[in-house]
């Protein structure tokens, strides 16, 4: 066989070559699909055992009416839908910084403080800007909560370009470094006389128009171009083939004649930026003024969406949409069934748990042909101050 | 030759010479194991007579290592019984082979280098003195005894980090004799060890024949195996295609029915005119990971259409020269020139532009992203070019139109060219690398272990490549732990030893056992080689 017959070999039949594109679409979709059934099972099992310990009667049509109401409060009326899409946006957003940054090989656990820069950045200038027209108050109001988060994305990545430090021990840092700063803006500069509480104006002409429902702003629009963004990036541009090259092998980028360190601190900025829109567009979206605490678990919520996604751009909507909506119709079931809110985190702390046990359900339930790998776990020990690889 | 009748060959009938019909120690029968879309062996037959030693020789991915998974309890063959003295045995994982007396002794050592030489014999089989205290003292006695009866002495004692390879081999196959092996399988034993070093690996293998013992001995040097063998079983692709004995056949003969066609295994080298000098290195000086000064001071010069082999025993500052001299790592002294203009610590991307390419020893590491495919493998030195990109946007269509050429031109056996580089074979990968590095006009050519666990035909393949780049005017510095490939392809060989350069000999009168004397020892005192372990 000459290398040239085989490539051709490649190209048979319209037919095998799609039920070859469907094989390859299901080993990448199987593994989140099954962690997400078994989540569902598992969080149906924490309900039912709940309510054997506090002594009441075994009642199974309680899961049914639970997962009812979820699925009510998240798709049952165009509200519901549009409050799922509107949770879902930051989401978006911060499972593509988190994503992004696993494409680089870096762990990106700073989410969090990068989404709190953002928003303050965004309700810094939007305040400042609330008398000028829409557009320009807007422009600039997303340009400053993008650029804070991208500066407090930069900063653990140049520390890790330039000593070593590594990024998880950092960022974690930087997240509480964040809450203080955040803190002192609220109760200091940015603070209105108005409230006898820490608060900032609110936005005014900086706020991002609501499109559709109650509350539908446009955030939506931003977080589709990001995922279009960064999908140009990561497969149309050099720079992206840079990115993906020190993240999945360091060493043969330096050979290829990259430079990973600076790509390190590009990349985590460019994160960062990603996270500092998820604070802005839920601080113009939704909020459109801060206080303190500014409550938030986005940017922790974006790793498990970066994770459930393999950090693919277009599989991140799709996780993002599914935590979004189980978020957004929380309140329903709890107000119908007592079910309370925190069985979401149950189910998403559980989805995470499959995932990471993949090759144990891949045994377990026999499948073949299925991709288990995180596309990111294996970055999260790496680090230049010397390996200390767990594999 | 068919497979259906594998055994034909095997048994030369008439054969007054060898042993009479002993029951064999270990007889797989009809071995069969599918992956899926691959059979990896197909039913294939093998025995092993007690004192025997058995070659089994074959490619890489012939499927030498899943039978010896097989044999090891590491995988459950589809079809197929294993015989141990005419006795059907279940083997369902490396601890009921050891009971059975099957140990192996794997390619890549599964030592504890801070433990000495009796802890990491005893470790899973520790002689114990009541229910907690390990008994150290019978577990050294009976380790130095064991050493004695197959002709070397060994301190216990010693820390098995500081032994040398060699040693390391021995106190390995020390392990498997201490748990009482009836059966060794040793696959690919001589991979990192010196001529001499082999020859004292193999005495001590006969010894152990001699005294009973069976060995599957794997390999893929022809010479070796014709040497040590008793009897050779050949596969290719999952099948037994063929049993020799060595003095019924030849390298060439073997060859053959490795690879299944004819396969010229020495290449022709042709003549090359020797231009101006094209690559001037001067008393550099280089530190390694941990900042211990790995190349000692070391000078070398090498003109355009020449082949500067460089032998040396692994760990003695090749790697640290090389990647000083493409740019990864930054020297401590000395000067690298290019064509007589100074270039030393020049980013490697700088390098490559100024006419140096360069074939990394570690593959998977350096040359390759394995999750990437074969196209973006391809330009990962030139993706920023044109025409692969014009500015930031990368141009899809001309790096899949090169692509497909190099895989053409350079038989890289792929299914496509979007297919992830790292499912391909060792081969096929390096390849790749082949490909994109000689794909250009080069004034200096730099190859490390640039055949290192690779098959027949891939070799073949890659030498003929090097010698029309030199042909062509290139200077080609190699690097080679295999002596083989260094005395087949080089004009001028140099050899290392601990950071220095201790010899220059001309390529064409070197003879091979100097050279490995001298890796092994510098050329100072040959006596210091014979003592394995380094004080």
């Amino acid at each position: 066989m000459t290398g040239k017959a085989s490539v051709q070999n490649g190209a048979s039949s319209p037919a095998s070559r799609l039920s070859a594109a469907a094989r390859r679409a299901w080993a990448i979709v199987a593994m989140p699909l099954i962690s997400i059934l078994l989540a569902l099972v598992a969080g149906a099992f924490v309900m039912i055992v709940s309510l054997m310990l506090n002594g009441q009667p075994l009642d199974v049509g309680l899961v049914v009416r639970a997962y009812g109401a979820l699925l009510e409060g998240s798709f049952g009326s165009t509200d519901a839908a549009v409050d799922s899409v509107v949770q879902s946006t930051p989401l978006i957003l911060g499972g593509l910084a988190v994503g992004l940054a696993f494409k680089a090989g870096l762990f990106n656990i700073g989410a969090q403080g990068q989404f709190l820069l953002g928003a303050l950045g965004a309700v810094a200038v939007g305040v400042a800007l609330k008398g000028s027209p829409v557009p320009l108050a807007i422009a600039g109001a997303l340009a400053a909560g993008s650029l804070a988060g991208a500066l407090w994305g930069f900063i653990p990545g140049a520390l890790k370009a330039l000593s070593g430090a590594h990024e998880v021990v950092t960022t974690i840092m930087l997240n509480y470094i964040a809450l203080g700063v955040v803190a002192w803006a609220v109760s200091g500069p940015l603070d209105t006389p108005v409230s006898l509480e820490p608060l900032t104006d609110d936005v005014g002409n900086a706020a991002l128009p609501i499109l559709i429902g109650r509350n539908g702003h446009a955030g939506i629009i931003v977080a589709f171009l990001a995922v279009a963004a960064v999908w140009w990036l990561l497969e149309r541009t050099t720079i992206g083939f840079e990115i993906k090259t020190v993240g999945a092998n360091p060493d043969a980028a330096r050979y290829a004649g990259m430079h990973p360190r600076r790509m390190v601190a590009l990349t985590m900025a460019l994160a960062g930026a990603l996270a500092g829109l998820a604070g802005t567009v839920v601080l113009l979206g939704v909020t459109r003024n801060m206080g303190v605490p500014y409550a938030t678990t986005v940017g922790f919520d974006s790793i498990a969406v970066a994770l459930l996604a393999r950090s693919n751009p277009v599989g991140i909507v799709f996780s993002a949409l599914l935590f979004g909506a189980m978020r957004a119709g929380a309140p329903l079931m709890s107000l119908r069934t007592n079910v309370p809110d925190q069985l979401i985190d149950v189910i998403q702390a559980t989805i995470l748990l499959f995932l990471v046990a993949n090759v144990v359900i891949r045994r377990v339930l026999r499948l073949r042909g299925v991709e288990g790998s995180l596309g990111g776990t294996a970055t999260i020990t790496k680090s230049y101050g010397g390996e200390v690889t767990v594999r | 030759m068919t497979s259906n009748e594998p055994s034909q060959d095997t048994e030369p009938s008439p054969d007054a010479g060898a042993a009479p019909v002993i029951a064999p120690a270990l007889e797989m029968r009809g071995i069969t194991k599918r992956y899926t879309g691959v059979t990896a062996n197909d039913r294939i037959d093998l025995d092993l007579r007690p004192g025997e030693i058995h070659a089994l020789l074959g490619e890489n991915g012939a499927g030498k290592t899943t039978l010896m998974n097989v044999l090891y309890g590491l995988a459950r063959p589809d079809e197929g019984t294993i015989l141990l003295d005419g006795r059907e045995v279940q083997i369902d994982g490396p601890s009921a082979a050891i009971d059975l007396g099957i140990n192996m002794v794997h390619q890549h050592f599964m030592l504890i280098p801070v433990l000495t030489v009796a802890e990491n014999i005893m470790l899973g089989d520790e002689s114990m003195r009541g229910p907690v205290l390990l008994d150290e003292r019978d577990a050294k006695r009976r380790i130095v005894e064991l050493g004695k009866r197959f002709g070397f002495e060994i301190d216990p004692d010693a820390k098995v980090g500081s032994l040398s390879v060699g040693w390391q081999q021995r106190v390995e196959i020390l392990k498997a004799l201490y748990r009482n092996a009836r059966i060794l399988v040793l696959d690919e034993p001589t991979a990192v060890l010196t001529p001499q070093e082999t020859e004292e690996i193999f005495a001590v293998l006969r010894r152990l024949a001699a005294e009973g013992h069976s060995i599957l001995f794997i390999s893929h040097k022809l010479y070796e195996v014709l040497e040590i063998a008793d009897r050779i079983t050949v596969i290719r692709r999952g099948r037994v295609v063929g049993s020799r004995r060595p003095r019924e056949t030849s390298e060439d003969d073997l060859a053959e029915l490795m690879v299944g066609r004819g396969v010229q295994l020495v290449v022709e080298r042709g003549e090359s005119t020797l231009g101006p000098v094209a690559l001037r290195v001067e008393d550099l000086h280089v530190n390694d990971d941990r900042g211990q000064e790995a190349v000692r001071g070391v000078s070398l010069e090498i003109r355009a259409g020449e082949i500067l082999g460089i032998a040396g025993v692994a760990g003695n500052g090749q790697d640290e020269l090389v990647e000083s001299i493409i740019g990864l790592r930054k020297p401590s002294a000395g000067r690298v020139l290019l064509e007589e203009r100074a270039v030393t610590g020049r980013s490697p991307r700088q390098l490559n532009a100024a006419g140096v390419a360069f074939v990394p020893a570690d593959r998977q590491r350096f040359g390759l992203v394995t999750s990437f495919s074969v196209s973006e493998c391809l330009v990962l030195t030139d993706y920023f070019r044109r025409p692969y990109a014009s500015g930031i946007f990368r141009n899809d269509r001309a790096i899949h139109a090169t692509a497909k050429e190099r895989v053409e031109e350079y038989d890289i056996r792929t299914p496509s060219v979007d297919t992830r580089s790292g499912t391909l074979s060792g081969g096929n990968q390096q390849k790749i690398i082949v490909a994109r590095e000689f794909a250009r006009q080069l004034k200096l050519l730099i190859l490390d272990q640039p055949t290192r666990g690779l098959d027949v035909g891939s070799i073949e393949f890659i030498h003929r490549q090097v010698i029309t780049k030199r042909n062509a005017g290139t200077a080609v510095l190699l690097v080679s732990a295999e002596l083989d490939e260094v005395l087949e392809l080089s004009d001028r060989i140099a050899v290392m030893f601990r950071g220095a350069i201790v010899a220059v000999l001309d390529g064409r009168t070197a003879d091979k056992n100097e050279v490995g004397l001298l890796m092994a020892t510098g050329g100072r005192d040959p006596a210091a080689a014979k003592q394995g372990s380094a004080a």
